[in-house]
């Protein structure tokens, strides 16, 4: 048997450096570097468990969705132990929403062919941490989603979620979207012969028209929703900060009762 | 005025803040209609009403608790096509912002998730959205279909407003996709007896600087003697002293208290981006340079292991 696994992963700006908006209102991406968003890695690490830990031929592809620079994070998958990579650009998807970005990751899912689809969590930049569900109703499959741990077996996916209110042991049966949580295990650093080896492998480039989507289906102009005001928010104005000489306790407990707190 | 569908997040019918607070939110933008699901769905009426809510649309089914996220969104769309709302606005918990994407998706709609506040606007109700670790404060709205809007807890003061709170049976029929996902058992968490950490008015977290398991006692005992919360550093989850449910920050709860106590935490970026709008934002650390120090409205530079209980101890005497 065969099992192919697709990687989502998105490129982000550095979540340490200084995030703004471009006059647009996209997130700017040219004075931050970018990177493999962290949590992602938790999902490449756990295709590739799953990979190493099976029986059949399994086929890891990372895919991404994002400007070209977006190619170093389809690298680092690989220099990871990713077997091929698929990148999506065009000119046209510059500022494409949740809603948007999950149709071009279902055609482009579909076109590569799947068994298993593995997302992180969240991006670190965006955050809303719906695309997985959103691919999951596109493909019409089932979606096993914030997952601490993860197993597939004769093609049932099994997880952990541990879950707002309660943990829940979840089961579907394969074609399935999992994402994973940064509780799902540590992921791996790239080896210097992952590296390497990564140099060699595959990357394919689409575009809309590979994936038959129109450019009004997807862009900027085309988002569900519209950012009217972005404002940096004002520095909190500077606290008191007093060092402990033995009564810093008392005093912090002084500060709390001016406030009401206590 | 239009009507405004309020997803409900209860237990057993016992109805969570948040979905309070919702319905303060909800009022702004039009006619509170709530819509309960599952066990316990029709005891969560009064407590609805209490606080604005026109009608209540409810539904029991086994498959709500047998299977995840979709036969929820298969009942939301279900009312959205009863009552043809203005907009719909859903917890933001993991699950409400899964279960408000799947139906935005169905509807044609835009989403917005993790609101802070929301106001009524010309084209639509306006939502305030933290971004960057909250370094940014973002106002949009949804331009296409009827908004899906997901909201933050501690958004929005609970507010009585009696109204009707009619219950109604809704009638759902479930979609081939709702037993994707089989839940084959569930533990529900422990109760610690401690306020819930995304609802509660003050928290208390503790980080690497606790240094063990056992030292968390002292963070409790603070945490106890102002009635607040317990919160963790991811450092500290990671290390085993804490559970990961306590967590604060970006892969952990997102906290906005009046009151948040640092102790043994540097501030690193994803730790802020879960409690950087709290109120009033205090730290004990040991390091004068760590960052958390830049948004603190008081520190104490000094080791916690001597300010935090003389602190337990003197609001303790404080309150008699
Ligand atoms: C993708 C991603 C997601 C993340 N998500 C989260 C998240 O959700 N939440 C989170 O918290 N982190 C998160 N992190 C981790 C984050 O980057 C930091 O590593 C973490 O917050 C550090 O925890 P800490 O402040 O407890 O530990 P440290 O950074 O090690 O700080 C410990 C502090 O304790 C002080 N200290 C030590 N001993 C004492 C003492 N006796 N008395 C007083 N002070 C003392 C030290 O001076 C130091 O400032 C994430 C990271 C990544 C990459």
């Amino acid at each position: 048997m065969s099992l192919r696994i697709v990687v989502t992963v998105k490129y982000v700006p550095d979540a340490t450096g200084d995030r703004h908006f471009a006059d647009d209102l996209t997130v700017d991406r040219d004075d931050v570097d970018g990177l493999l968003s962290e949590l992602d890695e938790y999902a490449v690490e756990q295709a590739l468990q799953i990979s190493e830990n099976s029986d059949d031929d399994v086929e890891v592809t990372v895919l991404t969705v994002g400007p070209e620079d977006a190619k170093d994070a389809l690298r680092k998958a690989l220099s990871m132990g990713a077997d091929k990579a698929i990148h999506v650009e065009d000119d046209d998807l510059h500022g494409t929403d949740a809603i948007g970005t999950s149709l071009v990751l279902a055609k482009a899912v579909e076109k590569a062919g799947y068994d298993l689809v593995v997302s992180g969590m969240a991006s670190t930049d965006g955050t809303m941490g719906v695309v997985p569900a959103l691919l999951a109703e596109r493909l019409g499959v089932p979606q096993v989603t914030l997952l601490s741990e993860v197993s597939v077996e004769d093609g049932v996916v099994k997880g952990r979620r541990d879950g707002d209110s309660a943990t829940e042991q979840l089961e579907a049966s394969l074609p399935a979207v999992v994402s994973v949580t940064d509780q799902s295990g540590e992921a791996r650093y790239p080896s210097f012969k992952g590296i390497m080896a990564a140099k060699k492998k595959p990357v394919e480039s689409w575009d809309l028209s590979d994936l038959d989507i129109d450019e009004d289906e997807v862009g900027l102009e085309n988002a569900y929703t519209v950012v009217e005001s972005a404002a940096e928010r004002p520095a909190r104005t500077a606290g008191t900060i007093v060092k402990d000489e033995g009564e810093g306790g008392k005093q912090l407990a002084e500060f709390l009762a001016g406030q009401k707190f206590i | 005025m239009a009507e405004v569908l309020v997803y409900v997040d209860h237990v057993d019918g016992a109805v969570r803040k948040p979905t309070l607070e919702l319905l303060t939110l909800a009022r702004r933008v039009g006619e509170p209609v709530a819509v309960a699901l599952g066990n316990g769905a029709g005891d969560t009426a009064a407590a609805l009403a209490e606080h604005g809510a026109v009608k209540v649309l409810t539904h029991e089914a086994a498959e709500y608790g047998d299977y995840l996220v979709v036969p929820k969104v298969d009942a939301l769309q279900a009312a959205v096509a009863a009552v043809s709302p203005a907009a719909v606005l859903v917890p933001s918990s993991a699950e409400g912002k899964e279960i408000a994407a799947r139906l935005a998706l169905r509807l044609g709609s835009g989403i917005i998730t993790d609101a802070v506040d929301l106001e009524a606007g010309d084209e639509g109700p306006v939502a305030t959205q933290s971004v960057f670790a909250a370094a940014f404060t973002t106002k949009s709205r949804v331009s296409k279909g009827t908004p899906v809007i997901t909201v933050k807890p501690n958004s929005a003061a609970v507010e009585a407003a009696p109204a009707a709170g009619a219950v109604e049976a809704l009638s759902v029929t479930f979609s081939a996709a709702a037993t994707g996902t089989k839940v084959t058992s569930r533990t529900p968490r422990e109760s610690t007896g401690r306020p819930e950490l995304t609802e509660a008015a003050i928290v208390v977290s503790g980080g690497r600087g606790v240094n063990g398991a056992e030292n968390f006692a002292i963070i409790e005992a603070l945490a106890d003697s102002l009635g607040a919360a317990v919160g963790a550093s991811r450092a500290a989850v990671d290390a085993g002293w804490y559970p990961h449910t306590n967590q604060v920050g970006q892969t952990g709860k997102s906290v906005s208290p009046q009151l948040y106590i640092a102790s043994g935490i540097s501030g690193a970026i994803q730790h802020r981006a879960g409690m950087q709008t709290s109120k009033t934002i205090v730290a004990i650390n040991k390091d004068a340079e760590a960052p958390i120090f830049e948004l603190v409205d008081y520190g104490v530079v000094g080791d916690l292991f001597d300010v935090v209980p003389q602190l337990t101890e003197e609001v303790k005497t404080r309150k008699g």
